[in-house]
């Protein structure tokens, strides 16, 4: 049978599994200098909580008693393990908290300590699907077999991936530090990509495991919260925060009730929500004010735009297009062009966005939406015969269903249109 | 005249720790050391971890490129080493990215192993 305290004492725990493991974890590094000990001392201590809890109740400072217990978890490992020895410096410095912590235990608040990891997770030495990987299980606390589906990998592979991680950090001794000042802006790059990647993987695929991927939109939002809220007043990060808010906004219209995907053009637009718009927008206006633009600011610029607009017919192109522009000065990559040859055959015409794709090809042609764009293009140009062609293409080299059903269905819709 | 020996071994052919045969394989590895020793020859050696551990930098147009894993590239031969004393991986790195051919080929960073 289980009781109301078990219940209870479960919801505690995943609520603060939710909400605090990263600065538990967090705080756990820093003491014990090694990322395994302190997830494996930090999931005993969970383990205990819940047998204790359900038993007594919750403790006044639930937080302050998984701290003290993880702590003691540990040194109950390394007591335990074979290099005993080697760890005696750790293991002293262990006993040192201990003796402190039982005088403060009530007025125990602990410190953050998220910055260093956040930092520590996105070091330019591990590999991007390490990266992602560690900032999801460490400062998200999402579990081994979540991040796994959200990734389409099996929890073998996930868990190897991360312990792998973990075993870089140790042994080449990725530091567990806030970078010096001469290196914060290209750390915090990287800190940006993870978390935009992150995001990316949410917003932009959905199939079978939709709902988990939308998840990961809102896990990327959370963390960029967490940044913002670490390191204030960072033009990029709050450009980021801003891009990732507006998107969001839109979410939900996005997907008609099959689950399949509806153009910016068709969606509900006063179904947005009002709510994260005007977030997004103030942060964006924020994070203007440095003068220090950068690629996540333009592109939240560009979806502030779409979000303002009352239609898509009124939406300003013009302005969309020069935002583009500058875009590319930033960040050479041809999707951009790609991009911008859409607002421009909003702006004017499709015609003249076909112009301009044309040379885009020999750098996209790997690149199933340029074939979709492209496609989209000669369809509004009236060149049924070629349109069908690229769309033909574009299905060829989708695997993921919505994308795939959603092209499926505007090639129908053309053909039947034009029959 | 000065050589440095490189050892290479594909991973797993050598005996994995926590068997009866790596126990001596590492008795062999202190018998030929001492010899060297004995014989005055040896300037410096030391054990790598494995190639998990590696990070590989680069530096192109004046930036610097950081790499998860070792180095690949078949084409470019072993031209030299340093052995660093370092605080972190990031001090590694920053020396690494010293070294001139860092600009034109690549540098592998490998951590030490040590037996304690």
């Amino acid at each position: 049978m289980i009781g109301k305290q078990q219940i209870l004492a479960h919801e505690a725990i995943e609520k603060l599994v939710r909400e605090q493991w990263g600065k538990l974890l967090a705080c756990l590094i820093a003491h014990l200098d090694d990322f395994q000990l302190a997830e494996d001392a930090l999931q005993d201590a969970l383990e205990s909580a819940f047998l204790h809890w359900s038993k007594n109740g919750l403790p006044r400072s639930p937080v302050a008693w998984l701290l003290q217990t993880a702590r003691r978890k540990a040194i109950d490992r390394i007591r335990r393990s074979n290099n005993f020895k080697s760890k005696q410096q750790q293991y002293q410095h262990l006993l040192e908290l201990e003796k402190d912590d039982i005088q403060s235990e009530e007025t125990y608040e602990i410190s953050d300590e998220r910055l260093r990891l956040i930092f520590t997770c996105c070091h330019p030495a591990l590999d991007k699907k390490s990266q992602i990987a560690l900032t999801l299980r460490t400062i998200g606390g999402l579990k081994v077999d979540e991040i796994a589906k959200a990734y389409l990998v099996n929890k073998e592979t996930m868990a190897q991936r991360l312990v792998r991680a973990k075993r870089k950090i140790k042994l080449a001794k990725i530091p567990y530090d806030i970078p010096t000042s001469n290196q914060i802006t290209e750390r915090i790059d990287v800190v940006l990509s993870v978390i935009y990647l992150i995001f990316n993987e949410g917003y932009f695929s959905s199939n079978s495991t939709g709902q988990i991927r939308t998840n990961l939109s809102n896990e990327a939002l959370r963390m960029i919260r967490i940044l913002d809220s670490l390191k204030p007043s960072q033009p990029e990060i709050e450009g980021l925060l801003a891009l990732i808010l507006l998107h969001i906004s839109r979410i939900n219209t996005r997907q008609n009730l099959n689950g399949e995907m509806i153009k910016l053009e068709f969606q509900d637009r006063p179904s947005w929500d009002k709510k994260l718009i005007n977030e997004g927008i103030k942060t964006l206006h924020a994070a203007l004010r440095h003068a220090r633009p950068g690629p996540y600011q333009i592109q939240a610029a560009i979806s502030a735009i779409h979000a303002q607009a009352k239609t898509h017919k009124t939406t300003d192109w013009g302005e969309i297009i020069l935002l583009y522009d500058e875009l590319y000065k930033l960040q050479k990559n041809p999707v951009i062009l790609l991009n911008k040859s859409v607002a421009i055959s909003y702006f004017s015409n499709a015609k003249n966005a076909l112009k301009m794709i044309d040379e885009l090809e020999s750098d996209l042609y790997n690149y199933q939406p340029f074939y979709a764009t492209k496609a989209d293009l000669l369809r509004r140009n009236m060149q049924i015969g070629l349109a069908k062609e690229n769309y033909l293409k574009a299905i060829s080299m989708t695997t993921e269903q919505t994308t795939r059903t959603f092209l499926e269905n505007q090639l129908k819709e053309m053909l039947n249109s034009t029959l | 005249m000065k050589y440095l020996a490189l050892i290479y071994a594909a991973p797993g052919a050598s005996p994995i720790p926590d068997t009866p045969e790596f126990g001596a394989y590492l008795g062999e590895y202190e018998t030929t050391t001492n010899t060297y020793i004995k014989d005055n020859i040896m300037l410096a050696g030391e054990a790598l971890q494995d190639t998990n551990t590696a990070t590989t930098v680069r530096v192109r147009n004046g930036k610097l490129e950081t790499m998860d894993g070792p180095f690949a590239e078949t084409k470019e031969q072993l031209g030299g080493f340093y052995l660093f004393e370092c605080k972190n991986i990031d001090e590694a790195i920053k020396y690494a990215a010293m070294i001139p051919d860092a600009k034109y080929g690549t540098v592998e960073v490998r951590p030490i192993m040590s037996f304690d």
